[in-house]
């Protein structure tokens, strides 16, 4: 097992003049497991994107590390696997299409080559794969979000709302994916839901900010 | 080299995805017909000069530029397929590639443009087509690097449309104008030494507009 890292150092961020959060500060390691949680408007979306490193936080800083040494943040996204409703796939490419280009993108064809049939499988897009996402479910849409997410093994997976439009077999696939993820590496999930939140061993309760 | 590979990489999924949706080149190639069309009508009773077919041709590619070029960022942004690529690319890699296939596009539209010149205006014979294809390509270029920076910065704004003219404007004026009085000495059949200083000012302003990009790119990709 390998010593991968989050940590998070007084973390703030401030959308025009109105205060997010404030000061946060973390960090998790290999078989941790963190819920965000508040109230709608607290700032779970906001917090999860900047942990993803696809949002830069107005003070504070996000940090990877592995065995020790600090991982560059043009390496982050390697390391990251993010579902999220803000999140779309590209609607006239197949389910397979999509996760050969997108592999293809982040230079790692041999992950698809090696993946990409036993995710869409797991996932149970089977057969539907060749179809073009746009004309999906928003069910089978965030099914293949997972398949995207997982594609090249992250050692942090972020969930933001994991289970919105899914169904049971969906929610029974969510939970499977959660049970390996805190097994292998470090899974984050921001929800409201309370359930979902105990599939995590450590919280943080967003408040909503006033100011 | 995986850097290259990833920047092949976004422009060929562009081109896939243009291919199939045609976002893009049915509207453009549209407009370039219906505006060569509108020139064609408004000169059939003179006999057209260098300069005013010179003219005429970078308008056409000018508003060409200030119509297409902006969807390359736009329409991710409204598939919601940005944050997408974020998670995938460094912003350099997603800079490079969206340049890329705007380059291509408007090197397309620009061929098109020329041959349809050369189709409808008896006048507009090419006598000296290096200086020309270097004129066309430096400018297109040209376009291309500034279109692709502020399109990048309007994708995340709600009034797109006005903002990408009211910036993009004054940004290609210089492009406007050396092309133009290049291509009206490749009409006029000057040799490759008399447009150089043109050419160097086209090479020189593509050289800033793209090294400012890319260094601009890294702040305006992630919010």
């Amino acid at each position: 097992m390998n010593s991968f890292k989050l940590v998070v150092r007084d973390l703030t961020k401030d959308f025009n003049r109105r205060s997010i959060f404030r000061q946060l500060a973390f960090s998790l390691t290999v078989g941790d497991s963190l819920a965000i949680t508040g109230k709608n408007g607290s700032g779970k979306s906001t917090l999860s994107k900047i942990l993803a490193g696809v949002l830069s936080p107005s003070q504070g800083t996000v940090e990877y590390f592995l065995d020790g040494v600090r991982i560059q943040e043009e390496q982050m996204k390697d390391t990251v696997g993010f579902v999220s409703p803000y999140l779309n796939l590209y609607e006239e490419f197949s389910a397979v299409e999509n996760l050969k280009i997108l592999s293809q993108i982040r230079s790692n064809k041999k992950r698809f080559e090696e993946r990409a049939d036993e995710l869409i499988r797991m996932v149970g897009l089977w057969p539907r794969r060749d179809d073009p996402v746009g004309i999906y479910s928003s069910g089978m849409k965030q099914r293949l979000k997972y398949a995207f997410a997982l594609l090249h093994e992250p050692q942090i997976l972020i969930l933001d709302e994991p289970t919105s439009n899914l169904d049971e077999e969906g929610m029974e696939l969510v939970k499977e994916v959660v049970r390996r993820q805190k097994k292998n590496g470090i899974l984050i999930v921001a929800t409201n839901d309370s359930l979902e939140a105990k599939w995590c061993k450590k919280k943080i309760v967003l408040k909503v900010s006033s100011t | 080299m995986s850097a290259f590979g990833s920047t092949y990489a976004v422009v060929a999924k562009d081109i896939r995805s243009e291919w199939r949706t045609r976002y893009a080149v049915n509207s453009l190639l549209m407009f370039v017909v219906t505006a060569v069309s509108i020139i064609l009508f408004a000169l059939r009773s003179v006999d057209p000069n260098p300069e005013l077919l010179s003219g005429m041709l970078w308008v056409v590619i000018f508003f060409t530029a200030m119509s297409g070029m902006s969807r390359v960022f736009v329409s991710e942004e409204e598939r919601g397929t940005t944050l997408t690529l974020q998670l995938v690319a460094t912003p350099t890699v997603i800079y490079f590639g969206k340049l890329l296939f705007n380059s291509v596009l408007i090197l397309f539209l620009s061929f098109i443009i020329t041959a349809m010149y050369m189709i409808f205006f008896s006048g507009f014979t090419i006598q000296s087509p290096g200086v020309y294809v270097i004129s066309v390509v430096l400018g297109s270029l040209g376009f291309a690097s500034a279109s692709t920076i502020i399109a990048a910065i309007i994708a995340k704004t709600r009034s797109r449309g006005t903002l990408y003219a009211v910036l993009l404007f004054p940004l290609l004026i210089i492009p406007l104008m050396v092309g133009m009085s290049s291509t009206i000495k490749a009409l006029e059949g000057s040799t490759l030494s008399e447009a150089l200083s043109d050419f160097q000012v086209l090479a020189s302003y593509l050289m800033v507009m793209v090294a400012g990009s890319y260094l601009l790119f890294d702040y305006v990709w992630k919010e």
